[in-house]
């Protein structure tokens, strides 16, 4: 019956690559074809799309830290929220870009401890954990908030020298905001973490068979603490790349479901960073796309249809229309020694 | 002095001491070892419950100690102090003649003690190497080092004969290859002491005999093993001493040579037991269920029924053999219309009942024991009372219209009690408190107080105390005495060889053979079990 299990997933997994390798000829196909018609929208929408693709895949992160040791975060918007204020505020305040950016991740941290605490030390249901975290962060920054802050500058791009000059690639790779590059370095970090270190394989192990991970000596709590503190960090670390960097000020409720895309993404992504990100980037275009076709006069289909494009893609994939993926087996459960 | 020309000097005379404490050593009968593992008066409580009662317990090197008693017993909770995820109340754990206190497994461990646990502790989206390693793992920098761990784990297959395959997926990998994983995963940390908690529950007799020659070959090599098992014919056949747990605390300690199965199941039991049924000849009647070509798909949506046929005339027990999860429990959710049926056809008493409701089915005159008795047998939070008109609750006597009659109800729950003999305070007692043996006598009672034409047991002895076996296999023999059919599926083959009158073994979603109880030996059915058919080839040459 085993062998039936490994025959079957074999034969579903076999067109499921061929398809993602159709998708992305097509995809480099249509990029140079647009971009031999129209250089500068093309490189546009595409530096356009990574950026906004930055707080997706950090949130989705987030959520993959904590998920693949066992904890749901639904609460990843309100760390994020929270993030993007404190980031705000230290900024309004020191005009200190980089501490700015320190201070907005250790208050993701600091969501991260209270939704530890909750779900994994009080044992409270996981998905009202997470709720408790939106409604407060959205309640707290809302309140805290005063008009007429006034930001002391933002994030600006850095061209990496001689690479920003190749075309195309040069200003939608290599020309980037700092938190943008970190993202990028942060999927691989995140992935070579999870597969190919101890960390990695005991919180894998603690996500999908806690009691097998307690049995041979790891701390099933402790483990679940630090990754999701970690996932809080990277929370946190979106919301400041929102208010430092993309956007340069804070307004009430700007996360504006982007935490709740975000764990769209990480299950689009089945649970690895690297999908994470290739699903990230797919949201970023189509956010991207609906941008563009706001400023031009592309008016074939009316700006409010495209401008719902990422929110219907968000739906589908939760539909599972991208096929099956198993989320870790222990997810949502609290541990219990005895 | 200077030091360079002391040293030489050292070394040399701590050499000569060394060599002569050797000598002595050899001439004189060495002093007797401590044994490697001894518990001191272990008490542990749980609330309401006293698991272990002050336990004391020794285990010699190279030694193999059966740990005997019914569930219930307390042996698991007594190896998971030993293994320290309990902590005792009272007593203590002494290894190699020190006392220790262990906080969590990982100090366990440290102490070279290994434990397989009865519900396999890996994860099934890992390797087996992966598995094996976890916890200690093996690093290059920062990284696993896979190659290294997977060479360690060759290495180990091979000093102890336990065939694993590193590199592949846990869940993709058979349940006896599952526990090769953990008893190396065991090894691999370097255990000297290994636990194995009823470690042939989930194997074909074949796997089993596999596993005790590598647990005879760990013994040669210097392991000193603690077997828990509630089979005494493994328990005779493998150990050197037993040690035999009831209500907590230890009431025999015993060699081996000088046990039988009557000695081991009166201490088990605290009776003398009854271990043979009595049973007469059958005297098969008519066909009272039918299944031909059946065709079932499992949770997952694999087919785990395939082109299953069999018969169960009135009068007779037909016994299923088979290992765990080769489709015995979708063969019985289809019969008794708790799963779709993809193909062929399931006729009770001359009548099509493929995809029928429930209710239907259980009216033609259907028990059924449900092989989880707490999920698909009674609802645990209702009395017991309630439990037993769960399939009639709707009929007079017990219902007038919308209406329940809880005189009639509370009636007959305490003409059933007391013939079925559950132990309750109460028939108000919500089923769920009772224990298993209790709780399983209660679906008995529903099920059997009825005019039943075919009972549908599926593993009705799981996991309930020796008492209540013995009941419950006498109810089965007498309803078929009185010209029920049954359908008895069971993992332990103990159970069927006593019952059943004809025996049909499954493998992989279909019956491979059916034999008569006659022709039915241990070792013909273990290989059926594991699916390879002798008269298959035989009857090719005759």
């Amino acid at each position: 019956m085993a062998q039936a299990t490994l025959v079957a997933e074999q034969r579903r997994a076999l067109p499921s690559n061929l398809i993602w390798g159709i998708v992305a000829v097509v995809a480099v196909i249509a990029t140079f074809y647009f971009y031999g018609t129209r250089p500068a929208v093309t490189t546009a929408i595409l530096a356009s799309a990574l950026r906004q693709a930055t707080p997706l895949v950090l949130g989705a992160l987030s959520g993959l830290y904590c998920e693949r040791s066992g904890v749901i975060n639904i609460g990843i918007e309100g760390m994020m929220l929270v993030g993007a204020f404190v980031a705000f505020l230290t900024n309004v305040y020191t005009a200190n870009l980089f501490l700015a950016t320190v201070v907005g991740v250790a208050s993701g941290v600091l969501t991260g401890l209270l939704h530890a605490f909750l779900s994994v030390t009080i044992k409270m249901d996981q998905i009202i954990s997470g709720t408790i975290i939106n409604i407060l962060a959205l309640e707290l920054t809302g309140f805290f908030y005063q008009a007429g802050l006034t930001t002391q500058g933002k994030l600006t791009p850095v061209a990496i020298p001689l690479l920003s000059d190749i075309p195309l690639i040069g200003p939608v790779l290599f020309n980037n905001p700092p938190i943008t590059y970190l993202s990028i370095i942060l999927v691989i970090v995140t992935h070579i973490l999870l597969f190919r270190t101890v960390w990695g394989l005991r919180t894998r192990a603690v996500g999908e068979h806690p009691r097998a991970a307690d049995t041979v000596g790891i701390d099933v709590i402790r483990t679940r603490y630090i990754n999701v503190m970690l996932g809080g960090a990277l929370a946190g670390l979106a919301g400041a790349y929102l208010t430092l960097e993309a956007v340069g000020s804070f307004e009430r409720a700007m996360t504006n479901g982007r935490g709740f895309v975000a764990l769209a993404v990480m299950i689009f992504g089945k649970w690895t960073p690297l999908g994470a990100w290739g699903a990230a980037l797919l949201f970023g275009l189509a956010n991207a796309l609906q941008t563009q076709a706001q400023f031009s006069n592309f008016d074939a289909i009316p700006h409010q249809f495209v401008g719902m494009l990422p929110y219907i893609l968000t739906i589908v994939v939760l539909a599972g229309f991208v096929g099956r993926a198993h989320p870790p087996a222990a997810i949502g459960q609290p541990y219990d020694k005895e | 002095m200077p030091y360079a020309q002391i040293t030489p000097a050292l070394t040399q005379l701590t050499k000569l001491i060394k060599l002569a404490h050797e000598a002595t050593m050899t001439q004189q009968p060495p002093p007797p070892a401590p044994p490697v593992l001894e518990l001191r008066g272990i008490t542990k409580r749980f609330p309401g419950v006293l698991a272990n009662d002050n336990v004391d317990l020794e285990l010699h090197k190279g030694e193999i100690l059966a740990l005997l008693g019914e569930n219930g017993a307390g042996k698991s909770t007594l190896m998971n102090v030993i293994y320290g995820l309990y902590r005792p109340d009272e007593g203590e754990v002494m290894v190699n003649g020190e006392a220790v206190d262990f906080g969590d497994p990982g100090e366990a461990i440290e102490r070279g003690i290994g434990m397989v646990h009865q519900h396999f502790m890996l994860v099934p989206t890992l390797t087996v190497a992966e598995n094996i390693m976890l916890g200690r793992e093996i690093t290059r920098g920062p990284f696993l080092d896979q190659a290294t761990a997977r060479q360690r784990i060759l290495d180990l297959s091979e000093q102890y004969g336990l065939r694993v395959n590193p590199d592949a997926y846990v869940r993709d990998i058979s349940v006896g290859a599952q526990q090769r994983a953990e008893i190396v995963k065991a090894l691999f940390r370097g255990a000297d002491i290994l636990i194995l908690d009823e470690p042939t529950a989930v194997l074909t007799p074949q796997e089993a005999d596999d596993l005790f020659k590598v647990i005879r070959n760990l013994v040669a090599q210097g392991k000193s093993i603690i077997f828990i098992s509630h089979k005494l014919r493994e328990v005779l056949a493998l150990s050197d001493r037993v040690d035999v747990l009831r209500h907590g605390r230890i009431v025999g300690d015993i060699a081996t040579k000088d046990a039988t199965r009557e000695i081991l199941a009166s201490m088990m039991v605290g009776r003398d037991v009854n271990l043979v049924v009595e049973k007469g000849p059958a005297d098969p009647q008519e066909v009272v269920l039918q299944v031909d070509g059946l065709r079932v798909k499992d949770d997952r949506g694999l087919m785990a029924v395939d082109d299953l046929s069999l018969t169960v005339r009135a009068g007779e027990i037909l016994g299923v053999a088979g290992v765990q999860g080769n489709g015995q429990t979708e063969l019985v959710e289809a019969i008794v219309g708790l799963r779709h049926v993809e193909g062929g056809t399931v006729r009770i008493a001359e009548r099509d009942v493929t995809n029928a409701k429930p209710r239907t089915i259980t009216e033609l005159g259907v028990a059924h024991i449900p092989e989880d008795r707490q999920h698909d047998g009674m609802v645990g939070s209702y009395s017991i009372a309630d439990n037993l008109v769960l399939n009639s609750y709707y009929l007079k006597p017990f219902a007038t219209g919308m209406v329940m009659n809880d005189e009639v109800i509370n009636e007959q729950a305490t003409q059933l009690v007391e013939k079925f003999d559950v132990r309750t305070p109460s028939i108000r007692t919500a089923a769920g408190d009772l224990s298993g043996g209790n709780q399983q006598k209660v679906i008995v009672a529903r099920e059997f107080s009825r005019d039943v034409k075919l009972i549908v047991a599926a593993q009705p002895t799981r996991g309930i105390d020796v008492g209540s076996i013995e009941f419950i296999h006498t109810q089965l023999v007498h309803l078929r005495d009185e010209g029920a059919g049954v359908l008895l599926v069971s993992a332990e083959l103990d159970e069927i060889l006593a019952l059943a009158d004809r025996i049909a073994v499954v493998f992989h979603g279909h019956v491979i053979e059916t034999l008569s109880r006659d022709e039915a030996t241990r070792d013909k059915l273990g290989l059926l079990m594991a699916g390879v058919s002798e008269t298959q080839s035989n009857e090719g040459v005759g």
